[in-house]
């Protein structure tokens, strides 16, 4: 089995791929301004959903639920939508997926596909294995039809363009449509888009998506989009091939009300998708006559089988958590190294890699927690992040790894009063050469990274709990020290910079 | 009411004065303040980093601590935080049904220094004195996982001659995040620029939370840029009164 996402297993860690994207200052303006504006609208409808907690509550647990009968929501899925006239096809890894979709498109003899946005195919790398075999993609999401002219990477699950301003798309427009007079208003570029993607529409017989839903009690696939682009692709074509992670099926149709609820809230910050497409198998003589979804494992039966890390599948791929990440805030997505950034993407990439790459992920969050606050089907991510660097800690680290022995002789000082206590002393002895004016400016190895931009106080001439010994000792001879916040109080008068 | 400090191990080591003033504070509103000397450390950093194994000895070590206390004061919402969400888990996964019991029956006697005060007391006014001006960031775990809201800032408004500032964005991550500042310091750096931006627009002369730590990067940056901006730990600003303060000019 060969499990791949994206290209995560040859990407740098993410401290290296952050780098390059840190110094992107428009980059960073992009990223910043989109996710605020992101942010301010999902505040304003969630702050007007009365039962939000409710939904979130109950999202999470259609998701359990689901998850802990997975094999029968599947089967059942694939029972129905057979009956209606829809062809399932299981596929255990990226490469059994590529073959399956390659091999339609092959069947149904065509050379060129439309697709709807679908993060799963970026995952498996759909389009690269479609181009090897002759077989062109054209993506009709306006975000993917940006990064696909634009030979670039998608750096957002919603919106993939996110870390593009106007004038950067009026750019790839300009070159790769050949309009060298093309303005930078949202009309002219969405007209742009528009007339090259109509033509594509009328044309390619083969559509490609992904499921935001599958639905186990009627066979149903649903999608939710805001263009309209994708409802062509659904419709347009003579065949139709979806393409869903095991974990997108839910139980009911009735389900698709709390989560029709909560994610366009989350993802776009709208009260409703502006185009919510369900369907049903295959009608004849309306819509595509051929109708076939494939049921992607590629590492999630690996994280069904942890029950810690198991809500990682509760994901609805709404980007909430991307958007309030103060992470990705800073970088941007391509620092994530796969199709998934973000919070989401820290625990899903190196977890479906089975935790051989991507393990610098778990640690590029400082666990802040807004990702779950945010999160519509409450998961845990902070929980989940801090139980994979457990196993990161476990799997990988050599017991002569610095941090590791730093770690270790952290915690044997931290299990006895007389070694915690010396290396207080110590460590204001050892100080000594690193010091000036009562601070640390350049510290040594590791620690260098605090004082690259921040200076560090210096080990004060008492700790606590010298202090406490020398007032108790006081007390007992009936002249307690005077209290410290006297001497702060004092501090503050006479030196404004506190030290 | 007899009050069990756990002061935290950076505190300790680094920033006695915090601890000085949660002293003076809680005995300034009658009550009796304990330390015991044999505390060490909550097991965060180890834990959070992902050396849940070596985070399990503090665990024992600090209900055996306080298994008797009437309450437990910790200055740090991170370490109460670290407590709270993840003491019941770790106690489970050993087996060992005493000690889940120990940790179900200690933690609802652990509070955050504003959490005993409010919660606990029921005070707002502690009869402070403290004429500067002041921003109060709201840190991760005391708005996440605490849930402590308004509580902090509840307690700053009564105090007398404060000049308090609304911090914008107040309550986003500064990047510290223990290790992560090291392990990802570019990305932290970044996040801290953006803290010292809002901290630097309101004019404020003193940032304060109820975390040290959250204080001791945010300030750390602040010093590097030689911004003028000094940090408090809430305490720090509760303890003083009016007959605190030496007129300036008086001398030490």
């Amino acid at each position: 089995m060969t499990i791949r996402v994206s290209e995560a297993d040859r990407a740098p860690s993410f401290q290296k791929a952050a780098l390059p994207l840190l110094e992107d200052a428009q980059l960073r303006k992009n990223v910043r301004h989109a996710t605020d504006v992101i942010q301010s609208k999902r505040a304003l409808v969630v702050g007007q959903t009365p039962d939000w907690q409710d939904l979130r509550t109950a999202g999470s647990a259609i998701k359990a639920h689901t998850l802990l009968h997975l094999d029968r929501y599947l089967e059942q899925f694939e029972k129905a939508c057979t009956a209606a006239g829809g062809h399932v096809h299981w596929a255990s890894d990226a490469d059994e997926a590529n073959r399956i979709v390659v091999g339609l498109v092959k069947e149904y003899g065509g050379n060129e596909v439309i697709k709807i946005k679908t993060m799963t195919s970026e995952e498996i790398g759909l389009n690269e294995a479609l181009e090897r075999e002759g077989i062109h993609a054209h993506e009709t999401d306006l975000a993917e039809v940006i990064i696909q002219l634009g030979n670039d990477k998608s750096s957002h699950i919603v919106g993939p363009a996110i870390h593009k301003n106007r004038s950067q798309v009026r750019q790839i427009f300009r070159e790769r449509m050949n309009l060298p007079n093309l303005g930078d208003t949202p009309e002219e570029l969405t007209a742009a888009a528009r007339h090259y993607l109509r033509e594509k529409f009328l044309r390619v017989k083969i559509g490609i998506s992904g499921a935001n839903f599958l639905i186990a009690e009627t066979g149903s696939v649903c999608i939710v989009e805001s263009e309209g682009n994708g409802r062509m692709c659904l419709t347009l074509p003579k065949v139709l091939i979806s393409l869903a992670g095991i974990e997108k099926v839910i139980p009911r149709f009735q389900d698709l009300e709390v989560f029709l609820q909560s994610l366009p809230r989350s993802a776009t910050g709208e009260r409703m998708n502006p185009y919510n497409s369900v369907w049903t198998g295959m009608r004849p003589d309306d819509g595509p006559q051929h109708f076939h979804v494939v049921l992607l494992d590629n590492g999630r039966t690996g994280i069904l089988a942890d029950p810690e890390a198991r809500q990682t599948l509760h994901c609805i791929r709404c980007g909430a958590c991307l958007n309030t990440c103060p992470v990705y805030r800073q970088t941007g997505g391509h620092a994530y190294g796969s199709s998934y950034s973000g919070p989401i993407g820290a625990i899903l990439t190196p977890q479906l890699l089975q935790m051989q790459h991507g393990t610098s992920l778990p640690y590029a969050s400082s666990l802040c927690g807004a990702c779950y606050e945010a999160c519509p089907v409450k998961i845990n991510i902070p929980e989940v992040l801090i139980h994979l660097r457990g196993r990161v800690v476990r799997e990988k680290k050599s017991a002569l790894d610095p941090e590791a022995l730093a770690m270790k002789t952290a915690a044997a000082i931290f299990t006895s009063r007389r070694r915690f206590e010396a290396a207080q002393r110590l460590g204001r002895i050892a100080q000594w050469p690193l010091v000036s004016h009562g601070w640390m400016r350049n510290l040594p190895g590791m620690l260098g990274n605090w004082t690259r931009v921040r200076d560090l106080r210096a080990l004060p001439e008492q700790t606590f709990r010298a202090w406490w010994k020398q007032r108790e000792k006081a007390g007992a001879n009936g002249s307690p020290t005077p209290s410290a916040p006297l001497r702060s109080a004092r501090r503050i008068v006479e030196d404004p910079s506190h030290g | 009411m007899r009050i069990s400090l756990f002061i935290t191990c950076y505190n300790d080591t680094l920033f006695p004065a915090t601890g000085q003033a949660v002293v003076r504070l809680l005995e300034r509103l009658g009550h009796t303040v304990e330390f015991d000397p044999e505390q060490t450390c909550c097991g965060q950093m180890h834990y959070n980093t992902g050396y849940q194994r070596e985070a399990m000895p503090l665990l024992r070590r600090f209900v055996d601590i306080y298994k008797d206390a009437e309450a437990v004061c910790v200055p740090s919402s991170s370490c109460v935080a670290m407590m709270r969400d993840h003491y019941p888990k770790m106690a489970a996964e050993q087996s060992d049904p005493g000690l889940v019991r120990a940790v179900e029956d200690l933690l609802p006697r652990v509070y955050e220094l504003t959490e005993l005060l409010v919660h606990r007391f029921g005070i707002e006014d502690v009869g402070a004195y403290f004429p500067h001006r002041v921003t109060y960031h709201a840190s991760c775990h005391s708005q996440r996982s605490l849930h402590l809201g308004d509580v902090p800032l509840r307690l700053l408004r009564r105090v007398r001659g404060i000049d308090l500032v609304d911090l914008p964005n107040i309550d986003r991550c500064c990047g510290f995040g223990g290790t992560f500042a090291i392990k990802m310091g570019d990305v932290s750096a970044a996040m801290l620029a953006d803290k010292m931006k809002d901290v630097e627009n309101t004019g404020a002369e003193v940032v304060t939370a109820v975390d040290t730590s959250c204080l001791m990067h945010i300030f750390g940056g602040l010093h590097r840029a030689r911004a003028g901006v000094r940090m408090a730990h809430i305490a720090e600003i509760l303890a003083p009164t009016e007959a605190d303060v030496v007129p300036e000019g008086a001398g030490a």
